[in-house]
Formats: structure tokens, C-alpha cells, sequence
């Protein structure tokens, strides 16, 4: 699994960052970033998962 | 008081959102309205506006910034005469805002407001929550709303702007008097100006006495393009750090206050589960969004049906959208470990609170410091807690025993 952030919808709600702190995080604005490169671990996919389904902005994007 | 006005005839087209039933409960409305046969409502009240519930329609309008502008941000119009007398170019940016313009106002204090940034005032919010619990803990019994609630932004917003905490009670009054009594014109209109004044005050003082680290000196120095920003920009900002950052958090935390007085098993389920308390907190915004913004129409448009004419009002009632069984499944029920929830209690699109952190972070810490102090809770008596409502809503009296 990989994510990614469409930074033309993200608005800094920062909802993916809560479900998934460990994948998302802030930048100086805080808006989204993407804390891992490539994969995501196995064990981290379902926080991840959450994190899309959380975003109000439907910005998150996951790839398998 | 006697309550004279009008009676509401029918929700979806003559809805009121100052009547005090809808005020203290507005819930069975909004439900009542987005499951009827026209989800957006209409009134005549307050010179007009329309009010979309399902969270489809809300976010999709909060989407749409060059329709539905942000020249006005109440449900009611100003005070006539606003706009072209004292200080009349100071409005409260970027949630005034349009873009080109939105875009600098915006981007100026967003990073002020980044988690990342906003972490610095955990501990002294903590500090300050526990000040006010020390001040009732032995009685047995308290205010959730007035004693504790309603302290904790206007403190915290005071120590960002770097002014005296002995305003306190004064910002509160102007914040009403501008937000929760918008009907009084004339309170309206001297609320705004006091706001203003106090704030250009501040801004002077600062040229003679300069100072660090503080927001307003911030702001003085900041420049855009060469230029150092205008006045009306640091006044307007300070202006919204008031009107938008104290009344608004202050009734989260009551809502979730109350709510958490009514619910033994919800404060179990924080206490045995550290995990639980950053999807707990999204979950209570959902719940308990106190703000409904408004937009104005920019032009003649036909919006799910409704004959929109530019110059309307329209209502974005977060509140309701975030209780649209369409989108939240159980819309009314809090589930701390709700799985799925694109709450928009902070609005959507490029009008998403700045302040959205804060508030958040405020959230947290007022209930994790009340429930480490105050584990076991409730209401004295449910018939006496009294609300604000109409664009903020929350609990204004709440009385708890312990």
C-alpha cells in the first residue's frame, strides 16, 4: 500500500495526522504530509486506511 | 422575558434560528428539515436566507467560495452605515476573505496556528484549567459552562495577543454582544467598535513600547511584498481571534461538559483507553459543532432546485450536516471509536478554521484535566442548563454536583 496527498484538496484539517500519526504529518502551514517514503507497513495499512476515511476533503489517495 | 415573536408556521419556510427551542435543541429541526421533501429551507426572517441540512449540500456550497462569497459571514446584515463608517475597511480576515485577498490573509497566520505550533500552549492551558478547578473542587458542586468552559479560550487567546488577562470578563461581553445578540443592532454595532478601539490602542502602545513574542507585534511586523502590512489587516485579525476563537471553543467544551455529565460509561471508556481520546475528541466535534457560518450569494443561481438571487444569505449549518444519517451512520449517537467520520465542524474547502488545532487541542486538555481531577460527575438538574444559540451553540449555565 502506498498514500499520497492531492494537495490541491487538502485544506489542513489535519484529521489524517489524528487517525495516523505515525504515516501523516504537518507542514509549516499544516497541511499534509506524507511521513513514509514507499510502502507503508503492513502493520500501520489500517491507521492508514482510517486516515482516508476521515479526511473531509476526500484528499488522500491510496494506492495498493 | 416574554418572547414576542412571530410563532415559526412550518420549518421550511419560516424557520427562526433565535427561537429558544431551536436555540437550546436544534437538532430535531435540522433533522425535520433535511428529510423532508425540501432539504434547503427558506425564511424571511432577519431580511432572509436559506438554510441547506444535508452534509452533501452544505459541503458543496462551503466548496463553491465564488458563488457563495464571504462578504458576509452573520445571518443577519450588518448595522447599516457599518461598512462606510469608523474603521469600516476592518473585517475580520481571512474568514471575510475572498480570494486574491484570501489567499495572503490566510497564509499569514496559518502557520501560527499549525499543530506543530499550537503544541506550545498545552501546558499552559493545562495549568490554566487546573487554576479554575482549584477554584471549585472543594464545593462539590460547579458551573461546567461559566465557571470552567467559558475561561479557558479567552485566556488562552488573551496570552497569544499578548494582552491582560483582566479583560477577560470585557472580551467575553464584546464577543456576545457581537455573536450570541446580533439582533441588538446598536450592542452589535458598540461591541465591534470597543473591539476595534481596544485593539488599535494595543497596536499604538506597541509602537512606543515594543515587545516580542506576542501575535499583535507579530503581525505590526510582518510584510508582504516589501510593504508592511495594513493596519486594518492586524486589527481585523485581532478582531476575528476574538469574535471567532472564544465564543466558538468555549461552547465545545460546554457541550462536551454536559455531555460527558450524562455519560458514566463515555468517561470509563477515556479513562481506560489513552488510545481513544484523539478519535473521542473528532468524535464530540462532530456531535457538538457549535458554528454555522454564513455565505452571500454572488449572483442569480439555481442550487439543488432553490432560486437563489445574489445578495441572499445562505446558512452552512455544519451542526446539521454532521448529523446526516447519509453520511454518519447513527448521526446522533457518540461513538468515541467512530471508524468513519469526515466531520466538517471546522467547515471544508479554503475557509477551514484556522484555528482548528487550537480548538482542539483546547478540547482535549479542558476534559482530560477536568476528568483526572473530577472523575465522577453529573448534572444537577438536566431542566436547568441553558443555551446560546443561532450561529454558536452551546451551553451557557450547566450545573454539575460531584
Amino acid at each position: 500500500m502506498k498514500v499520497s496527498v492531492d494537495m490541491g484538496s487538502c485544506h489542513g484539517h489535519q484529521m489524517c495526522a489524528i487517525a495516523a500519526p505515525e504515516v501523516f504529518g504537518s507542514d509549516e502551514l499544516g497541511n499534509a504530509t506524507v511521513l513514509i517514503d514507499g510502502d507503508i507497513p503492513a502493520e500501520l495499512e489500517g491507521k492508514a486506511r482510517r486516515a482516508e476515511a476521515n479526511c473531509p476533503e476526500r484528499a488522500i489517495i491510496i494506492s495498493e | 422575558m416574554t418572547d414576542t415573536r412571530k410563532p415559526v408556521e412550518s420549518l421550511l419556510t419560516d424557520y427562526d434560528i433565535f427561537e429558544p427551542s431551536f436555540v437550546a435543541n436544534p437538532y430535531p429541526g435540522y433533522s425535520e428539515i433535511r428529510e423532508s421533501e425540501c432539504p434547503i429551507a427558506h425564511t424571511d426572517r432577519y431580511q432572509g436566507s436559506w438554510l441547506p441540512t444535508r452534509y452533501e449540500d452544505v459541503v458543496a456550497l462551503a466548496q463553491e467560495y465564488e458563488v457563495f462569497t464571504s462578504r458576509g459571514i452573520l445571518v443577519m446584515p450588518p448595522p447599516p452605515g457599518q461598512a462606510e463608517g469608523a474603521y469600516g475597511g476592518v473585517a475580520a480576515p481571512p474568514i471575510t476573505s475572498d480570494p486574491p485577498d484570501h489567499h495572503w490573509h490566510r497564509r499569514l497566520i496559518l502557520p501560527v496556528f499549525a499543530p506543530q505550533a499550537v503544541a506550545k500552549y498545552e501546558q499552559s492551558t493545562r495549568d490554566l484549567c487546573n487554576a479554575l478547578i482549584d477554584e471549585f473542587i472543594d464545593k462539590g458542586t460547579a458551573d461546567a459552562a461559566a465557571d470552567y468552559a467559558q475561561h479557558i479560550p479567552v485566556r488562552v487567546i488573551s496570552n497569544m495577543l499578548g494582552v491582560p488577562l483582566d479583560m477577560e470578563e470585557t472580551f467575553t461581553g464584546w464577543v456576545r454582544g457581537v455573536l450570541e445578540n446580533m439582533h441588538d443592532m446598536e450592542l452589535r454595532k458598540r461591541s465591534r467598535l470597543a473591539i476595534i478601539e481596544y485593539f488599535l490602542a494595543q497596536v499604538e502602545d506597541r509602537k512606543t513600547n515594543p515587545r516580542e513574542n506576542d501575535l499583535i507585534s507579530e503581525l505590526m511586523n510582518t510584510e508582504v511584498e516589501g510593504k508592511k502590512v495594513p493596519i486594518e489587516y492586524v486589527l481585523g485579525v485581532c478582531n476575528l481571534m476574538l469574535v471567532a476563537g472564544i465564543d466558538t471553543t468555549w461552547s465545545a467544551i460546554g457541550s462536551v461538559m454536559w455531555h460527558m455529565a450524562q455519560h458514566p460509561e463515555h468517561r470509563k471508556q477515556l479513562r481506560e483507553n489513552d488510545d481513544l481520546w484523539p478519535t473521542a475528541i473528532e468524535e464530540l466535534l462532530r456531535v457538538y459543532a457549535p458554528v454555522t457560518m454564513a455565505r452571500i450569494v454572488d449572483r442569480d443561481i439555481e442550487f439543488q432546485g432553490c432560486p437563489m438571487k445574489a445578495g441572499d444569505r445562505v446558512l452552512m449549518a455544519f451542526p446539521a450536516a454532521n448529523r446526516d444519517p447519509r453520511q454518519f451512520e447513527n448521526p446522533d449517537e457518540v461513538i468515541l471509536d467512530r471508524e468513519h467520520n469526515r466531520h466538517v465542524a471546522f467547515g471544508s474547502g479554503i475557509h477551514r478554521c484556522a484555528g482548528s488545532n487550537l480548538a482542539r487541542l483546547e478540547v482535549r486538555i479542558a476534559l482530560q484535566t477536568w476528568l483526572e481531577r473530577i472523575p465522577e460527575f453529573e448534572l444537577v438538574d438536566p431542566a436547568t442548563v441553558t443555551w446560546a444559540g443561532g450561529q454558536v451553540h452551546g451551553p451557557r449555565s450547566c450545573m454539575v454536583k460531584f
